[in-house]
């Protein structure tokens, strides 16, 4: 199948891993990304919390130009997912917001008719390619692997109706396809706080302790996500973490795309394993090579 | 709260800055897909149960709407609240009567932000400020230059604290030292202007 393909900012710099092992999956799937031509910033939350219309405005320029393809979109970072869908959302529903989307598109040349799906890959992956499939076409099993699978929470919330609230199964029925382990893992669409982070990092640090503590407690050797804030947050301060509340976290956090492409064959050099922070060698764990 | 000349609390009467807040708001929740829902809430609390940041907060999501029907929206955009809120939709999610508590804290915080109502060092205003920026002069977002933008509005020391990540960021090839910029630059400022006029534009009441 042929898709859009929207990479958003983070995956062309810190989630440069993610953008490596999504595009890994797809193509050894046998699926085409296109991405789409000259795209820009989603506008995120923060731009959503400024003003409105501008926000859905520059938001829409990227369903506009995708539209003229005529494919889905798909928008691996949670953020820009959640972001475009929104807006595609709005602008179905509300005639008086799209008009004005629509005025401003047109003076440069675009105009934006509703025609086009926003999509999370993981849910591409599910729906439109099949677990089973996937798990036919693995070179190697995960077994062994013990993953606390975390959705996060913009994925899984309201109008999108991605899978369940609060038990989402679609990562796990696909790693479980792949041989992997599933911790129990209750707290897999808390918020990790996203950029409390940085503006109250006491808040943002409380979050994401109680996440990696849940995880470790139930004994995950690595975390998986789907968002590229969660990942960087539970990641990169887990040093902060360990000084705050005298612990002593050391979890790999990956994004789900990386698992799937090395159960595919793919090397841990080309689906991004080298850039984590905290190191993680799929091949010590996952040692049995199917074909 | 609502209080007359001299001070004392009139019930049912607003004052100028009340009434013009309120009129906003109710015109931003107006644009919220299922917005009306607001007038179903029972006041049962569970936004403020299931939300994972309420114990940081100083009203709570179910004091806002309160607050709101006490007309007093003017002590809400005042609050640490909005600012706390990191947009994960438990409370959206978990509402039995549908009520798009997310959505209409987004609205607040643009009426907040509007009407420049917070502290002057404020760190999310510092922040969305930041992130607004590289966008509309990149037409991408920026992740260095959006910390260190944002470190220099607010405490410029806690900068030096981030050093040890950004250079092991650099060494991971996940961080560039120059941001991209995206290609139609022209046109991409053409439509903030635009997007900015019809920002402004007011609707007519639907017949």
């Amino acid at each position: 199948m042929n898709y859009s393909y929207y990479p958003g900012c983070s995956l062309e710099a810190s989630a440069k891993g993610y953008d490596e092992s999504v595009k890994y999956v797809f193509n050894e799937l046998g699926n085409e990304l296109h991405e789409i031509d000259d795209w820009n910033c989603c506008g995120a939350t923060y731009y959503m919390a400024t003003k409105e219309t501008v926000s859905l405005v520059i938001s829409a320029r990227n369903l506009a130009i995708a539209e003229k393809k005529g494919l889905d979109i798909i928008a691996p970072c949670s953020s820009c997912y959640t972001i475009l869908y929104k807006t595609n959302h709005i602008l179905k529903n509300n005639r008086i917001l799209r008009e004005k989307v629509n005025q401003a598109l047109r003076k440069i040349g675009l105009e934006y008719h509703l025609n086009v799906e926003v999509r999370h890959p993981l849910e591409v992956l599910v729906n439109d390619v099949g677990i089973e499939t996937i798990a036919s076409k693995a070179k190697r099993s995960l077994d062994g692997l013990k993953i606390a699978q975390y959705y996060g929470c913009q994925i899984v919330r309201p109008e999108r109706g991605l899978d369940d609230k609060d038990d989402p199964q679609m990562m796990d029925n696909l790693c479980e396809a792949l041989g992997a382990e599933n911790v129990y893992f209750p707290m897999k669409t808390q918020c990790c706080g996203g950029m409390l982070m940085t503006t109250y990092p006491d808040v943002g640090l409380g979050l994401n302790k109680k996440l990696l503590e849940c995880a470790k407690e139930n004994g995950a050797d690595i975390i998986i996500t789907t968002c590229p804030l969660c990942q960087i947050n539970l990641e990169a301060y887990q040093n902060k973490i360990n000084k705050k509340f005298k612990t002593d976290f050391k979890i790999p956090v990956l994004f789900f795309t990386q698992i799937v492409g090395y159960a595919l064959g793919g090397s841990p050099r080309e689906l991004g394993f080298n850039r984590s922070l905290i190191p993680f060698d799929p091949d010590k764990i996952a040692r049995e090579e199917l074909r | 709260m609502t209080k007359g000349k001299s001070g004392e609390i009139l019930p049912g009467m607003l004052n100028e800055k009340e009434k013009e807040l309120r009129n906003s708001f109710l015109l931003q929740v107006k644009n919220i897909p299922g917005g009306e829902s607001i007038k179903k809430c029972i006041q049962c609390g569970t936004c403020t149960a299931t939300c994972p940041v309420s114990y940081t907060m100083d009203i709570t999501p179910r004091e806002i709407i309160a607050l709101f029907r006490a007309k007093d929206i003017d002590t809400i955009l005042s609050s640490r609240t909005i600012w706390i809120c990191a947009s994960c939709y438990s409370c959206t999610v978990r509402c039995p009567q549908g009520v798009k508590v997310t959505d209409i804290i987004y609205s607040l915080k643009r009426l907040a932000i509007e009407n420049e109502i917070f502290p002057k060092k404020f760190p999310v205003y510092a922040l969305s400020n930041s992130f607004v920026w590289f966008v509309n002069h990149l037409g991408l977002s920026y992740e260095p230059g959006l910390l260190v933008s944002y470190y220099l509005r607010t405490n410029p020391f806690k900068l030096l604290g981030m050093v040890p990540l950004f250079l092991k960021l650099v060494k991971n090839g996940r961080i560039g030292f120059f941001p991209k910029k995206i290609k139609n630059k022209k046109s991409f400022s053409k439509l903030l202007k635009e997007a900015e006029i019809v920002e402004n534009i007011i609707p007519m009441q639907e017949s």
